[in-house]
């Protein structure tokens, strides 16, 4: 189906990445928001505060992260579509949450601007040290699905593909923004809502007595009901039955995390996006991804002025990482340069994923600011050699 | 699993009731509960469910939400749209639910360390904002599932297995604390007082915004047992005798020790617009007719 009209606003706009991400929000159908405030995240949810009375639905200021990322759980149940917004210390705050979404299955999208840390560190300036935070963060085996928006076209563009990833998958989607990102103005255009492709919850069409909350459909993930409509659901975060009763044994537990887990990491070819540029018969390859992937792309054409073949890939979707795909397009390079904005994270990714003897060169950086293209160039370099 | 019940078990010696009016209530198959012999917890539940058959609510848009803890497990054994969330965040998340659905009658159903610890400051601004909601304590006065620690509520000098040679804390009083933080509804009942009790309950479904009521019961287990204070029967016969029904009590003089007067009653009843109300009603005021409210044709239709 196509977006509602009234959440859409057609017209080519000069946004920047967080007021984009809150507009991509809206046109796929967002109603409720609850957040908290936080550099360089705030934008994303004071522009929804004032948008959304014209529209239809709510946003809350809750009076913690740990509140504003179960409000939209409880939300979500309520059968809205919702979203919280964050940086990193209310990312921290929000892994429990993240781990109850995942175990009760419930469609939400987390947007991480991404700043310098550990603890308070940089509030207004930019890193990419949460990609391993969203993956691993929370307790226990469980998959999330992480966007990287390099642009606002792209936190808008992404913000609304976060929406349907996780009502098809009914798993939290993360949009992995940074300070960069969510605070450049560019041009964002966004379509009329005909144009605009999103995606229902996947509402079962069984009546109450045969419904079973957690009963699996063919691809892993079971259909949903909200509450108030007579099916007279319980869901738990302890491990559960597919009636969703509490069952904790091992058999349970083995069954339940496995179909949590495989949902996501069987999807195939549903959930990688790489964009490939030039990558075939390269001798260097770079795999990018959000801001860095910009600066990347600067590097890449000095190193191709030089005459060498570079290769450049860049993950629009970071989890589940591509490993298929990374490990084909390294075959047969000299060497693989990965620049992020943190001091080896994906790159811990790349390195078992790629085939053994192909050497992986990090350009690491501890946040703050962008790279110098040229310390990404002479890695490239040195990659060629 | 096995799917017959041990209500249902012939070979069981003493046969329950089946007509006892709670039953429909409950998940029966679901049944045995976890809660212990001479556990409050049951006894709270039993008039919950008077109460839902005497104020005729809709038990199709009634929603309940528990946090962790014994009292957390209260949501998973009714036969309701029921969500047992995590430890201390029941409060939000029954307000997101709330908000989203606005025609769910939402309770909030936990125990003391889970609201008033780890939750205690959901509990402070989802009283203030008058989230309605409907948040019902059991104050057993103890950690019953982690095994008998101290709790916010736990008496000065009672005995826990974290505060071993007896706690030297000021606990909280939980009616102050609702009435300060602005609560509509504040009540107090212990397990003693059943008819009371059921009859508060029904009282505060016929109002709307956040409403509190605290019930004192018994831990046989874990509180009484540690502290030499006898079974639940001896817990609830204390009940019995410290209690005194002061409706209208002011919250300042009712904080409870290991002696004195228990004060019981409707200490608060005084409404004001709820956070949706109030969010209404600016926004017609600002916006007029361009205002679209929740539920404005955001809904799913079902």
């Amino acid at each position: 189906m196509t977006a509602d009209p009234r959440g859409v606003l057609t017209g080519v706009h000069f946004l920047d990445g967080d007021h984009a991400a809150c507009e991509g929000a809206l046109a796929a159908g967002c109603r409720f928001v609850a957040g908290y405030p936080i550099t360089p995240s705030t934008e994303v949810v004071e522009r929804f505060a004032g948008r959304i009375p014209l529209v239809g639905g709510v946003f809350i200021q809750m009076e913690d992260e740990l509140a504003a990322s179960i409000a939209i759980l409880g939300a979500a149940w309520g059968g809205q579509k919702v979203m919280t917004v964050t940086s990193g210390p209310g990312l921290s705050l929000m892994m429990e949450h993240l781990g109850f979404a995942a175990i009760t299955e419930t469609p939400c999208v987390f947007i991480d601007v991404q700043r310098g840390g550990p603890s308070t560190g940089l509030p207004t300036l930019p890193a990419q040290a949460d990609m391993m935070q969203v993956k691993w963060g929370s307790h226990g085996d469980y998959q999330v699905i992480a966007l990287c928006p390099s642009s606002p076209q792209e936190c808008f563009d992404l913000t609304i593909r976060a929406f349907n990833l996780a009502e098809t998958w009914r798993a939290p989607v993360f949009v992995m923004m940074d300070e960069v990102v969510g605070h450049m103005t560019e041009k964002v255009v966004i379509p009329e809502a005909s144009a605009i492709e999103v995606v229902e919850r996947r509402w079962t069409s069984k009546a109450p007595g045969q419904y079973r909350p957690y009963e699996p459909t063919p691809d892993g993930v079971p259909e949903m009901v909200r509450a108030g409509d007579g099916y007279r659901i319980h869901i738990t975060g302890l491990t559960h039955d597919e009636r969703g009763y509490p069952a904790m044994n091992p058999q349970h537990q083995d069954r339940l995390i496995r179909r949590l887990n495989d949902k996501i990491r069987k999807a195939g070819e549903a959930l990688v996006d790489v964009r490939e540029d030039q990558c075939e018969g390269a001798e260097v390859l770079v795999v990018s991804y959000g801001i860095t992937s910009r600066v990347a792309s600067a590097a890449v054409r000095s190193a191709r002025e030089k005459g060498i073949r570079v290769g450049h890939a860049r993950l629009v979707i970071a989890w589940p990482f591509p490993r298929d795909r990374i490990r084909a397009l390294a075959s047969g390079v000299r060497g693989v340069v990965v620049p992020e904005l943190n001091l080896g994270q994906m790159v811990q990714e790349v390195e078992r994923s790629i085939p053994a003897g192909v050497p992986v060169l990090p350009v690491d950086h501890a946040g703050g600011t962008v790279h110098d293209p040229d310390a990404i160039l002479q890695r490239i370099l040195e990659a060629a050699r | 699993m096995s799917e017959t019940t041990p209500l249902e078990d012939p070979n069981l010696a003493i046969q329950p009731p089946l007509d006892n009016p709670v039953m429909s209530f409950l998940r029966q198959e679901r049944m045995p509960h976890i809660w212990c012999p001479g556990c409050g917890i049951g006894t709270t539940v039993n008039c919950f469910t008077r109460a839902l058959t005497d104020a005729g609510v809709g038990l199709d848009r009634l929603a309940i939400v528990s946090g962790i803890g014994c009292t957390g497990r209260v949501a998973g054994y009714l036969n309701l749209d029921s969500f047992h969330t995590t430890h201390g965040r029941a409060i939000p998340f029954a307000t997101g639910l709330k908000l989203a659905r606005p025609e769910l009658e939402v309770v909030v159903y936990s125990g003391d360390g889970d609201l008033f610890a780890i939750g205690g400051n959901h509990f402070l601004h989802a009283a203030r904002r008058n989230q309605d909601l409907m948040v019902v304590c059991v104050n057993n006065f103890t950690y019953g599932m982690t095994g008998g620690q101290l709790a916010p509520t736990t008496p000065e000098g009672a005995s826990q297995t974290t505060a071993p040679f007896g706690n030297f804390e000021a606990p909280m009083s939980l009616p102050y604390i609702a009435e300060a933080a602005g609560a509509v509804f504040v009540a107090r009942w212990t397990v003693y007082h059943v008819r009371q009790l059921a009859r508060t309950f029904k009282e505060a479904f016929r109002r709307k915004g956040f409403r509190f009521i605290e019930i004192l019961a018994p831990c046989p287990t874990l509180f009484l047992r540690r502290n030499r204070l006898g079974d639940g029967v001896d817990g609830v016969r204390v009940y019995k005798e410290r209690s005194v029904i002061r409706d209208g009590a002011d919250t300042r003089t009712i904080g409870l020790g290991m002696e004195g007067e228990i004060v019981v009653g409707t200490f608060v009843d005084r409404p004001r617009p709820t956070w949706l109300e109030a969010m209404d009603a600016y926004y017609q005021k600002v916006f007029g007719d361009r205002y679209r409210p929740v539920g404005g044709g955001s809904h799913v239709e079902g």
